[in-house]
């Protein structure tokens, strides 16, 4: 009986073959790693600039429910877990989507077709991006400082919930992305759908309370529960911040909810790609 | 001179048609480029209900700034980026200068400056004859966010002359940037740094007036401040009198340096190129 390949062998070689290929060219390496950190910084020193002017973001008495006060501390908490988040996005599965959409155009995707593995898995992670990793210590840094100056220590169980959802946010962001790769298949192009990818990211970076009012409430209803970006950052950042006792309904049901978004992201996603390939026609072979 | 103005012509009428090919993608590009607007309207209404301790929201200031005027002036920073932000142009030069195209501005009788200049206006102004709609779209929408309406014919005046600046010392800031190619093989990186501190220190991401001391005067000193804040403050009249005339030349000075410095960069920088093959 023939067995098919251990996905988790590939996955490494994989992993250790990008090492390499980054590590040869070292000095690029360094200055990647180095202008995304430096990006980052710039961002932070944006939100240091708000919280001058303002205490909090976000406002508990208008907004039952599932609304939290943003403080100075709370939101870099909130900010570190979307570092994470894109990070990991970036490092895994960044490079890999636009380089199908380049496979796309180019013809090169029948070898990949070809191959005895799985062609979403091969085309998802072939190659990993460590430098975009560089932002994931950041995060996890960031997120140390700041729970070291709320004064508050998060317990074993709410860590550990903290990274499923992390799991689940990239999963998500994962899907929506290999997606939008995938519609370059009837496109031929997807320029401008990277820059949609990127604008409907932009949503999931702030906490959902602002999204408020009359067109603020469509708006989060949208991004929850149509395209859940808004549960990517926070659902598991919500779990670092607060005491593990559900105050409310909702502090239960979203996050079964974005489980459940996730779930369903992944299958959804796993069908336009499969979709999509059957209306490859290959380039000039 | 009749013989260059059509050169010119012909230059202007050639780009204008190579830009125009794209036109659908391009207008709704610029229209998805105003959905991050959309999170920071919402980012600072959260902001400003917090800050607006007792008082009303349309009454909390925040360095000057009413919530009005923070949505204004992200609108108008965007105004002032259509203006002077030049997409590709230093990594263009760069890469000519590494792949050797750039000789054949050596060999043939144009201008590499002039050429790229025109070529870029050809490009800006078929990017707002499409991208007028969009715009006149999202200024209609959010006609609230400006209770003054337009400014004043002389306001006005000024405004327009800040963006056309603007678009100057967009292009022979960048222009410049692009001949350290050179003296460097690889200037991706350093693109990337000065693309950094354009997002931030032009004001396009925040009002620069929120930076507090040392940086703050810092920014005042460099050039960015012209590529998309000042434009934006002229037109909601947080620059008036004296210091806007003052600040008009400023940047006409910056314009005229670096319209200097790109020129003298490139003819040093031909004088240590060499060209093989061809």
């Amino acid at each position: 009986m023939p067995s098919g390949p251990s996905y988790l062998r590939v996955f490494l070689t994989f992993a250790r073959n990008s090492l390499v290929r980054n590590m040869t060219f070292r000095g690029n390496f360094l200055i990647e790693t180095f202008s995304s950190m430096s990006w980052v910084f710039m961002n932070l020193g944006f939100y240091i600039l708000v919280f001058q002017h303002t205490p909090r973001i976000g406002d508990v008495s208008n907004w039952g429910e599932y609304s939290f006060a943003w403080g100075k501390y709370e939101f870099f908490l909130f900010l570190s877990t979307t570092l994470m988040v894109n990070s990991l996005v970036q490092a895994l599965f960044m490079e890999n989507a636009s380089e199908f959409g380049e496979m796309i155009r180019t013809g090169t995707l029948d070898f990949a077709l070809l191959k005895p593995i799985d062609t979403q898995f091969l085309i998802s992670l072939q190659r990993i991006d460590w430098s975009s990793l560089g932002n994931l210590v950041v995060g996890i840094g960031l997120a140390v400082f700041s729970l070291h100056k709320i004064g508050w220590v998060p317990s074993v169980w709410q860590v550990l919930l903290f990274m499923l959802f992390v799991i689940c946010g990239v999963a998500i962001m994962y899907s929506l992305m290999i997606a939008l790769a995938a519609t370059s298949i009837w496109l031929g192009r997807n320029q401008s759908l990277y820059n949609f990818w990127f604008y409907i990211t932009n949503f999931s970076r702030y906490p959902m309370e602002i999204y408020r009012g009359t067109y603020g409430t469509p708006l989060r209803m949208f991004f929850t529960f149509i395209i859940p970006v808004l549960v990517v950052v926070n659902v598991p950042a919500r779990f670092l911040v607060r005491p593990l006792v559900p105050q409310t309904p909702m502090d239960l049901l979203l996050p079964v909810f974005a489980f459940v978004a996730t779930v369903a992201s992944l299958v959804g996603s796993r069908w336009v790609f499969n979709r999509s390939l059957l209306s490859y026609r290959s380039a000039s072979s | 001179m009749p013989a260059r103005t059509a050169v010119w012509w012909t230059i202007l009428r050639i780009s204008l048609e190579e830009r125009l090919v794209y036109r659908g993608d391009f207008a709704l590009g610029t229209l998805m480029r105003f959905l991050p607007i959309l999170t920071q309207v919402f980012l600072w209404w959260a902001v400003f209900t917090a800050a607006s301790t007792g008082q009303s929201i349309d009454q909390t200031r925040i360095v000057g700034y009413s919530y009005h005027d923070f949505i204004a002036y992200y609108l108008l920073t965007m105004v002032s980026r259509a203006f002077s932000s030049m997409p590709g142009l230093a990594s263009g030069i760069a890469r000519d200068i590494r792949d050797g195209t750039v000789k054949k501005y050596l060999i043939q009788p144009i201008d590499m400056l002039s050429f790229l200049l025109l070529n870029r206006m050809a490009h800006k102004v078929v990017y707002y004859t499409v991208a007028t709609l969009p715009f006149a779209f999202v200024f209609y929408l959010c006609g609230d966010f400006f209770p003054n309406g337009w400014p004043e014919p002389q306001v006005m005046a000024a405004y327009v002359a800040s963006l056309l600046m603007a678009f100057l010392l967009g292009f022979f800031l960048e222009a410049t940037i692009g001949m350290i190619g050179f003296w460097f093989l690889e200037v991706s990186s350093l693109l990337f740094v000065y693309m950094l501190f354009n997002f931030f220190f032009s004001g396009h991401m925040f009002p620069i007036d929120m930076l507090p001391g040392f940086w703050g005067e810092v920014v005042r000193i460099i050039p960015l401040q012209y590529l998309a804040y000042f434009p934006a403050a002229v037109f909601l009249g947080k620059v008036e009198g004296p210091e806007l005339i003052q600040g008009l030349w400023i940047q006409f000075a910056w314009v005229v340096l670096f319209m200097f410095t790109s020129r003298a960069a490139f003819h040093l920088g031909v004088r240590r190129y060499s060209g093989f093959g061809g």
